[in-house]
C-alpha cells in the first residue's frame, strides 16, 4: 500500500465524521468520538503495510511526482504513528471532556455544539502525518497550516468560556506571526539556493558565494518553528494559550503540535547539519535556543500553582531537552544513537507521560472544578490508585529513574556529555533539578496535604482504562525501552 | 540468581496493591529474602548468581546483578537482616499498612538493586526507586513536622542525585560501557583533568546522600520524624549506597581526582565527627539525638574512605569501611526500632518526660543497653572491630620518624569521636531508663516476645561481627 494512502484515509474520514455528526440526530455526540477512535487505530494498524516508491518501483505509483515532495522512511512511519496515537488519546480524552465542552458551547446540557471537536484532531493528525514525509518546503508548509488553522478553532472551541476565547486569539496572533517568519524564512533560503527541495538543498549549499543570506533564512525558519516547539523567544503564548484552552486540545497542543515542530524541524536542518559550511552556526544557535528554553521553561515552572499552566512551562522545559539533543548534532555510530533517534524517543516518551497527566487533570478539573495545584490536595487519601498513577507520571516528567522519563533524559545526557556541550549539560542538570522541584510539588499535595470536603474523583471508564495503559508503559518502557528505539531503525 | 532476591519484594508490593494481606505478606518475604540473603551472601564466589538481560542496544545497557566481590555480599547481606527487623518491629497505623508494608518492601527493594547491580545505570536507579517510597512514607506517616522534613530530604536527596548523575554519566561517557567490571577495566581512559571534577561531582553527590557535613542537615529532621522502618532501612542500609558507591565507583576510576580533594574531605568528615559530635550532645529528644548520631558516624567511615585514597593499596581501609558500615547499620537499626517502641509504650521521646523505665520494661532497657555499647564502640560488639580497623587503617603507611600527616592528624582528632558517643549515649542510658519512675514510665509495658524477635535477631548480628569480625572480614578475601 502506498504511503500516501494513510492520509488520504485519515482526511476522508474526518470528512464523513463531519457529515455524518451533521445529518445523524442523537442526542448524546460521544459516538462520533469512539467511532473516530476506533478508526483511527484501524489506520494505525494500517501504518505497518505502507511503503514507499522504493520498496516497489515498478508500481505506476511509484513514478508520480508526488515523490518529489513527498518521501518515506522509517522516520515517517514513526511520526506517523506517533500522530495517530496521540490524535486516538486525545479524541478519548475529549469523549469524557464532553461535559465541560456541552457547558461552554450550545445551552448547557445540549451536547449540540460537541461533534466537530471529535472530527477536527483528525484533521491536524492528517497535516502531522503529512509534515512526517515532507521532503519540499512549499509541501510542509502548507501541511503546517493545517495542523496550525485546525489548531485556532480547537483552542477557542468553548465560545462561551472568556478565558479560551482569549487563548485563541493570543495563539491566532502569535501563530499568524510565526507564519510570517516561517515564509519569509524558506523565501530567504529559497532565494539563496534556488530549490526548495530539502533532498537538493545540500548540493547547492556548497556553491554559494556567500552563506549570510541563507543562515538569516534558516534563522527565521528556527523563529517559525519555535513557535510550534514552544521554544525561546516564540514561548510567550504557551502559558496563557494551555491554560484557557480546552484540556484535550491543551493535551494536543502539547504533544502533537510540539511532535509536528520537531519533526519538521529535523528534516529541515538535516541538509544544513550535513554540511561542513553550515553545521557550525546551526549547531550555536541551536545551543543558545536550548540554554534560553531550558532556563525560561524550569525557572518560570517553579512559581506556578495553577497546575495546568505548570505544565504549560514544562512544555517549554522539554522542549529545551529536545533541542539539546538536537544540538548534538550526533549521527548514529555503533554505539550510540543518533540526535535523531534520541529526540524521537524523548517525544515518544514524552507523548505517553504526558497525556497521562492530561486524562487526570481534566477529570479532576470536571470533578472538583478547578485545575489549581491545591485541587490535587489529598488525591492520595481518596483516590490512592489514581495517586499512584499520577504520582508514577509526574516523577517520570521529572526524570526519576526507572521510568521512561529518565531513560530520555539520560540519552539527552549522555549525547551532550559525548558532543562536549559543556554549557548545555550544566543548564541541562539545573534543569532536570529544578524539574524535580516542581513536578514533586504536585506529588507533595496528593499526599501530604489534607482533602479537606473535596470528594472522591471517579474516573469514567475510557479515562480509567487509559490512565491505567499510559502509566504502565511509562514503566515498562522506563526498563525495557528496546520496543519504541526498534521502530526507529 | 540474585535477581530472585531483588524482584521477590517488588512481586510482594504488587500482590499487595493487589489485595494481599499486607502484613503476613510483607514479614515471609522478608525472612525468605533473610535465608537466600544469607545463602546468596556466604557462597558469593559461585557465578550463579549473577544475571544479565539486554534491556537495551545503544548504549548498551543490561539488567545484569551479580557479586562483583564480598562487598556487594556483605552489603546484600545487612539489607536482608535489617529488612526483616524492620517489618518486624513496625506498627503500621490504622487502615494504612498497606502503604507502610508496601514502601518498606520497595526500600528493601531498592537497595538490593542498588548493591548487587553490576551496571552502572541500574546500580543508580535502583537506589532512587528506594528513595522515592522514603518519601512519601515520611510525609505521609511521619511525625512531627513531616511535611516540612519530607520536603527537605527530597530537595537534598533529589539535588544530590542529579550531581551524582552528572558525575556517572561523565564516566560512563569517558569509559564507553556502562558495566561497572568494564568501566574498571578501561580506567586509564578517564584523564587527570576530568578525574578532578568528576571526582568533586561523585564526593558532593555521594556525600549528600551520605550526610556527609555540610550536606547533612536533611538526615536528623528526617529520621526523628520518618515512622520505625523507614528509618531503620534509610539510617541503617539506604544511606550506605553513597559510601558503596564511593569505594565502588569512586576509588578505582578517579584514584588521583580524590587525591586532590583529600584535604577537602578530611576537614568536612572531622565536621561531621566532631561539630555534629556536639550538636548530638545537646539533643533533647532521643530521635533527633540518634539521628545526629547516625550522621556523626558516617564521619569514620569517610575516615577509612580518606585513609584507602591518601594510601592506594591500604590493605586495612576498605574491610575497616564495610565492616563500619555494617556495624553501624545493624545498631542504628537496633536504636530506631527501640526508640519507636519506647514512644509507642511511654508515650513520648523527650529525655527530660522519661525515667526509670529500667524498673517497668527490663528487658527493653536490657537490649537498649546493648544497642547503645555497641553504638559507642564497646568491645565484643561489631562497632568496635569496625572503630578500630578504620583507626588502625589511617596510620597503614605511615613513616614513624616522619612527622604526622593529615589522615593522621584527622584520625587522632576523630578518635575524640568515641568519647563524645559514649556522652550522650550513656546521658540518654540515664536519662530514659534510671533514676525514679515518672508519670510516663510509671506503668509502660515491657518487650513482648514477638518484640523481641527482631531485636534479638539485629543483637546477635552485632554480637557475631563484634567477636568473629572474620565471618566478614573472610567475604572479603
Amino acid at each position: 500500500m502506498p504511503a500516501y494512502y494513510l492520509e488520504a484515509l485519515t482526511i476522508t474520514l474526518g470528512l464523513i465524521l463531519l457529515m455524518a455528526e451533521t445529518f445523524v440526530p442523537t442526542k448524546s455526540k460521544a459516538w462520533v468520538g469512539i467511532a473516530a477512535a476506533i478508526s483511527l487505530g484501524v489506520i494505525l494498524v494500517l501504518t505497518t503495510l505502507a511503503i514507499g516508491p522504493d520498496a516497489k518501483p515498478d508500481a505506476t505509483w511509484a513514478k508520480w511526482p508526488l515523490w518529489n515532495f513527498y518521501q518515506f522512511d522509517s522516520l515517517a512511519r514513526f511520526y506517523k504513528i506517533f500522530a495517530l496515537v496521540t490524535t486516538i488519546f486525545v479524541v478519548l480524552l475529549s469523549v469524557d471532556y464532553r461535559k465541560i465542552l456541552a457547558r461552554f458551547t450550545d445551552h448547557p446540557g445540549s451536547e449540540n455544539g460537541t461533534g466537530e471537536f471529535y472530527a477536527l484532531p483528525i484533521f491536524a493528525c492528517a497535516g502531522m502525518m503529512f509534515l512526517s514525509s515532507a521532503k519540499d518546503l512549499a509541501g510542509a508548509f502548507v501541511a503546517l497550516e493545517l495542523v496550525t488553522v485546525t489548531f485556532y478553532i480547537l483552542v477557542a472551541y468553548m465560545r462561551r468560556n472568556v478565558g479560551s476565547l482569549e487563548a485563541g486569539v493570543k495563539y491566532l496572533i502569535l501563530g499568524a506571526l510565526s507564519t510570517g517568519f516561517l515564509v519569509y524564512g524558506i523565501a530567504w533560503v529559497y532565494g539563496s539556493t534556488g530549490t526548495m527541495n530539502l533532498t537538493n538543498l545540500q548540493s547547492s549549499i556548497s556553491n554559494l558565494q556567500s552563506l549570510f543570506s541563507l543562515l538569516f533564512g534558516i534563522a527565521l525558519v528556527m523563529v517559525g518553528l519555535g513557535f510550534k516547539i514552544g521554544a525561546v523567544p516564540m514561548q510567550v503564548w504557551i502559558p496563557d494559550v494551555y491554560q484557557g484552552a480546552p484540556t484535550p486540545t491543551t493535551a494536543f497542543l502539547s504533544v502533537g503540535s510540539k511532535a509536528a515542530g520537531f519533526i519538521l524541524m529535523i528534516r529541515f536542518l538535516e541538509p544544513f547539519l550535513a554540511s561542513e559550511l553550515t553545521r557550525g552556526p546551526v549547531i550555536k544557535l541551536l545551543i543558545i535556543l536550548s540554554i534560553a528554553t531550558l532556563l525560561f521553561g524550569n525557572l518560570a515552572a517553579i512559581p506556578q500553582t495553577n497546575f495546568k499552566r505548570l505544565l504549560a512551562y514544562s512544555s517549554i522545559a522539554h522542549a529545551g531537552f529536545l533541542l539539546l539533543a538536537l544540538a548534538a548534532g550526533a549521527s548514529e555510530t555503533a554505539g550510540s544513537l543518533s540526535s535523531v533517534q534520541v529526540v524521537s524517543f524523548y517525544l515518544a516518551t514524552y507523548l505517553i507521560m504526558t497525556l497521562g497527566v492530561f486524562f487526570v487533570l481534566s477529570q479532576v478539573r470536571i470533578q472538583r472544578d478547578g485545575e489549581n495545584i491545591t485541587d490535587f490536595n489529598g488525591l492520595g487519601k481518596t483516590n490512592p490508585l489514581l495517586a499512584l498513577a499520577l504520582t508514577i507520571l509526574l516523577a517520570a516528567l521529572a526524570g526519576v529513574p526507572l521510568t521512561a522519563g529518565f531513560i530520555g533524559k539520560f540519552f539527552v545526557f549522555s549525547l551532550a556529555v559525548e558532543a562536549h556541550l559543556w554549557a548545555g549539560v550544566g543548564v541541562a542538570f539545573i534543569a532536570a533539578a529544578a524539574g524535580f522541584y516542581y513536578y514533586l510539588g504536585v506529588v507533595r499535595a496528593m499526599w501530604w496535604a489534607e482533602p479537606g470536603d473535596r470528594a472522591a474523583v471517579t474516573l469514567p471508564l475510557i479515562s480509567k482504562v487509559c490512565v491505567a495503559l499510559l502509566t504502565i508503559a511509562t514503566l515498562v518502557f522506563g526498563i525495557w525501552p528496546q520496543p519504541i528505539l526498534s521502530l526507529l531503525r | 540468581m540474585l535477581a530472585i532476591l531483588v524482584f521477590f519484594p517488588i512481586i510482594a508490593f504488587i500482590a499487595i496493591l493487589l489485595g494481599a494481606p499486607a502484613r503476613l505478606t510483607t514479614i515471609s518475604v522478608a525472612a525468605a529474602n533473610l535465608v537466600l540473603g544469607i545463602y546468596a551472601a556466604f557462597s558469593w564466589q559461585c557465578t550463579c548468581w549473577s544475571l544479565s538481560l539486554p534491556v537495551l542496544e545503544k548504549p548498551a545497557l543490561n539488567l545484569a546483578f551479580g557479586f562483583p566481590d564480598g562487598m556487594s555480599a556483605i552489603m546484600v547481606l545487612l539489607t536482608v537482616i535489617v529488612t526483616l527487623a524492620a517489618v518486624l518491629s513496625g506498627k503500621a497505623p490504622e487502615g494504612k499498612d498497606k502503604l507502610y508494608f508496601g514502601s518498606s518492601l520497595l526500600i528493601s527493594a531498592g537497595a538490593l538493586g542498588a548493591f548487587a547491580a553490576t551496571d552502572l545505570f541500574f546500580f543508580y536507579a535502583f537506589h532512587e526507586l528506594a528513595l522515592i517510597p522514603t518519601f512519601l512514607m515520611i510525609g505521609m506517616l511521619g511525625r512531627g513536622d513531616r511535611k516540612e522534613t519530607a520536603w527537605k530530604i527530597t530537595i537534598y536527596l533529589g539535588l544530590g542525585s542529579i550531581i551524582l548523575l552528572a558525575g556517572l554519566v561523565w564516566l560512563a561517557n569517558l569509559t564507553g560501557t556502562y558495566d561497572i567490571a568494564d568501566m574498571i577495566a578501561a580506567k586509564d581512559k578517564v584523564d587527570p583533568a576530568s578525574q578532578i571534577s568528576i571526582a568533586a561531582l561523585l564526593l558532593v553527590g555521594f556525600g549528600t546522600l551520605v550526610s556527609l557535613f555540610p550536606f547533612h542537615s536533611w538526615a536528623a529532621p528526617a529520621y526523628a520524624s520518618a515512622p520505625a522502618p523507614v528509618a531503620m532501612l534509610h539510617a541503617g542500609v539506604l544511606k550506605k549506597f553513597g559510601l558503596y558507591g564511593l569505594l565502588r565507583i569512586a576509588i578505582p576510576l578517579v584514584p588521583d581526582g580524590l587525591q586532590t580533594w583529600l584535604t577537602p574531605l578530611l576537614v568536612l568528615l572531622l565536621g561531621n565527627i566532631l561539630w555534629v559530635g556536639f550538636v548530638t550532645i545537646s539533643q533533647k529528644r532521643l530521635d533527633t539525638m540518634l539521628g545526629n548520631s547516625s550522621v556523626m558516624h558516617m564521619g569514620y567511615i569517610f575516615l577509612a574512605i580518606a585513609a584507602l585514597i591518601a594510601f592506594p593499596g591500604n590493605p586495612l581501609a576498605q574491610p575497616a569501611a564495610v565492616l563500619l558500615m555494617f556495624a553501624h547499620g545493624v545498631s542504628i537499626a537496633l536504636l530506631f526500632g527501640l526508640a519507636d517502641r519506647i514512644e509507642r509504650n511511654t508515650g513520648t521521646l523527650d529525655l527530660q518526660d522519661l525515667g526509670g523505665l529500667a524498673k517497668s520494661a527490663p528487658k527493653l532497657a536490657f537490649i537498649f543497653g546493648i544497642a547503645a555499647m555497641a553504638s559507642i564502640g564497646l568491645p565484643g560488639l561489631a562497632n568496635f572491630s569496625g572503630e578500630v580497623l578504620v583507626f588502625l587503617s589511617a596510620f597503614k603507611g605511615y613513616n614513624g620518624t616522619a612527622s604526622l600527616g593529615p589522615v593522621q592528624i584527622a584520625c587522632i582528632l576523630s578518635i575524640w569521636g568515641v568519647v563524645i558517643s559514649a556522652v550522650y549515649m550513656l546521658r540518654a542510658y540515664r536519662n530514659i531508663f534510671q533514676g525514679p519512675a515518672v508519670k510516663s514510665t510509671e506503668s509502660a509495658a515491657d518487650l513482648t516476645l514477638v518484640d523481641r524477635i527482631p531485636a534479638v535477631l539485629l543483637v546477635l548480628a552485632l554480637f557475631a561481627v563484634g567477636l568473629y569480625p572474620n565471618i566478614l572480614l573472610n567475604l572479603l578475601k
